[in-house]
């Protein structure tokens, strides 16, 4: 009669899917915000220009929308037959991504500029400036904000049960189908949530403690 | 040009017709602001020429558009006969050849002291590692900072660190070294230690120019002193001849109050 106990391996396999297309789409999110980071400080200006363009584009679009584009119009004239589960952590990668470049680069906005003219004055390129002098120090005012940044995008992850890809909120709908009682249900999908979010703060405060020290 | 005075004698300055940094007909505006007028400025090999000046005559700017820190409207600007490249791959080459050394020091913050000597050599020359350690350890210990190598920056002094920036300048083995008021943001006490580093260097032969207000210095360490005022040089000659007759009224003022309190 145990709503959790009767369909534990369904569970299982929704909250395995919720921590899969979270890891995944934050690791896109993260290496595309911060590419597109250096593209929106970068001296080039198609290069500015298409970084402006990307986070105004993915980031004023609805999540939902985006999910719609990414399922049923990107397969269609881009790559046929995209499993549901990489067409979802796509569209929350790149959804994301907007929020982590931002993020990224008030980071470096806080980084002193004598510190990006001292690089390039003993001759490092644009992209040795960056990745060397000025995003180590810009990491610790980014982690913060990232944290959230990142917990946001695991309970975005839900809309990706609504696209048949196999996940902690698409277990509810499976369990309320079959008649179950919707509170308990619902208790044992937060309950799911917590402990990746709870994960992901705790992760990140370590990190937070970690940069402290070091300097 | 009017009210432009240029002393002819100089007879300590270095040997004639190798110019190394060459700037013609430099014109620089930030907004209406005409920070930089028709400048035209030659350092030769081995020279040191110091910049004086009021605040806001555009000295630190004209240091800062040698290495393109900033860029300029209109004019030329070339170093060791070449023109000034566009923002990119070259332009970064040449800047490892001008060394540049900044009034707020800008150390890498995140690196040791021993890094920041390092990290131009084997990011940008490409140096094996064990052969840049050797080098920058020479350099620091060369200025002084020598058992300071594994802090970092913020654990030292103003003038160590001033120091540490320039021995990360000198690590690239630049043709030419600019300095940026390098003394303004120094405790007094601070100021000579690193004064001594800069004629040291002055004294070894490096090109230098350098953008202060330590009267001293010039008088002691410059082959040649350029005077600005409202974005214009108004008066260039020998230490000497500047600081005991200056031509026109404009460094008469300003030498007037500062000299005299």
């Amino acid at each position: 009669m145990n709503v959790l106990l009767d369909n534990f391996p369904e569970f299982r396999d929704g909250f395995i899917g919720t921590v899969s297309i979270t890891a995944v789409s934050s690791v896109i999110a993260l290496v595309l915000g911060v590419i597109i980071a250096g593209f929106r400080v970068s001296p080039v200006p198609p290069l500015r220009f298409f970084g402006t363009a990307w986070v105004t584009l993915m980031r004023n679009t609805p999540l939902t929308l985006l999910f719609l584009i990414f399922f049923f119009v990107v397969p269609e004239i881009l790559f046929p037959g995209m499993s549901p589960f990489v067409l979802g952590s796509l569209a929350l990668g790149f959804y994301t991504s907007s929020f982590v470049c931002e993020a990224v680069r008030s980071g470096i906005n806080t980084v002193p500029l004598g510190q990006a003219e001292a690089a390039r004055s003993i001759g490092m390129t644009f992209s040795q400036t960056l990745s060397i002098v000025v995003l180590p120090q810009a990491t610790r005012t980014v982690i913060p904000p990232l944290s959230s940044i990142f917990i946001a995008l695991t309970k975005n992850s839900a809309i990706a049960g609504a696209f048949s890809v196999a996940e902690l909120f698409g277990w509810q709908k499976l369990m309320s189908d079959k008649g179950y009682d919707i509170v308990p249900v619902f208790i044992w999908v937060a309950l799911g949530y917590l402990v990746v979010t709870f994960t992901i703060s705790g992760l990140f405060r370590l990190l937070e403690r970690r940069m402290e020290v070091a300097r | 040009m009017s009210g432009v005075s240029v002393t002819k004698a100089a007879e300590n300055a270095a040997p004639a017709g190798d110019d190394l940094v060459v700037l013609s007909d430099v014109n620089k505006h930030f907004g209406a602001l005409h920070v930089l007028q028709d400048i035209d400025l030659t350092i030769a090999r081995g020279e040191v020429v110091v910049v004086i000046g009021p605040s806001g005559s555009g000295k630190s700017t004209l240091c800062r558009t040698i290495n393109r820190l900033e860029t300029i409207d209109s004019g030329a600007i070339s170093i060791d006969g070449k023109p000034l490249p566009q923002e990119g791959k070259e332009l970064a080459r040449l800047r490892a050849d001008v060394g540049m050394v900044f009034q707020s020091f800008n150390l890498f913050a995140h690196k040791t002291v021993l890094e920041n000597v390092m990290l131009g050599q084997t990011k940008v020359r490409k140096t094996d590692k064990k052969a840049a350690e050797e080098k920058a350890r020479t350099l620091l210990d060369r200025v002084g900072v020598g058992v300071q190598a594994d802090k970092y920056p913020a654990q030292l002094s103003g003038g160590q660190q001033q120091r540490v920036a320039i021995a990360r300048a000198l690590a690239m083995d630049p043709k030419v070294m600019l300095f940026d008021e390098p003394t303004s943001a120094l405790d007094p006490e601070m100021i000579n230690e690193v004064l001594e580093v800069m004629q040291q260097l002055a004294r070894d032969g490096m090109t230098m120019i350098v953008v202060t207000h330590e009267m001293g210095f010039a008088r002691s360490a410059a082959n040649r002193v350029v005077f600005m005022a409202d974005g214009k040089i108004v008066e260039e000659a020998t230490p000497e001849q500047f600081f005991s007759n200056p031509r026109s009224d404009r460094a008469k003022d300003f030498l007037s109050k500062i000299l005299h309190h």
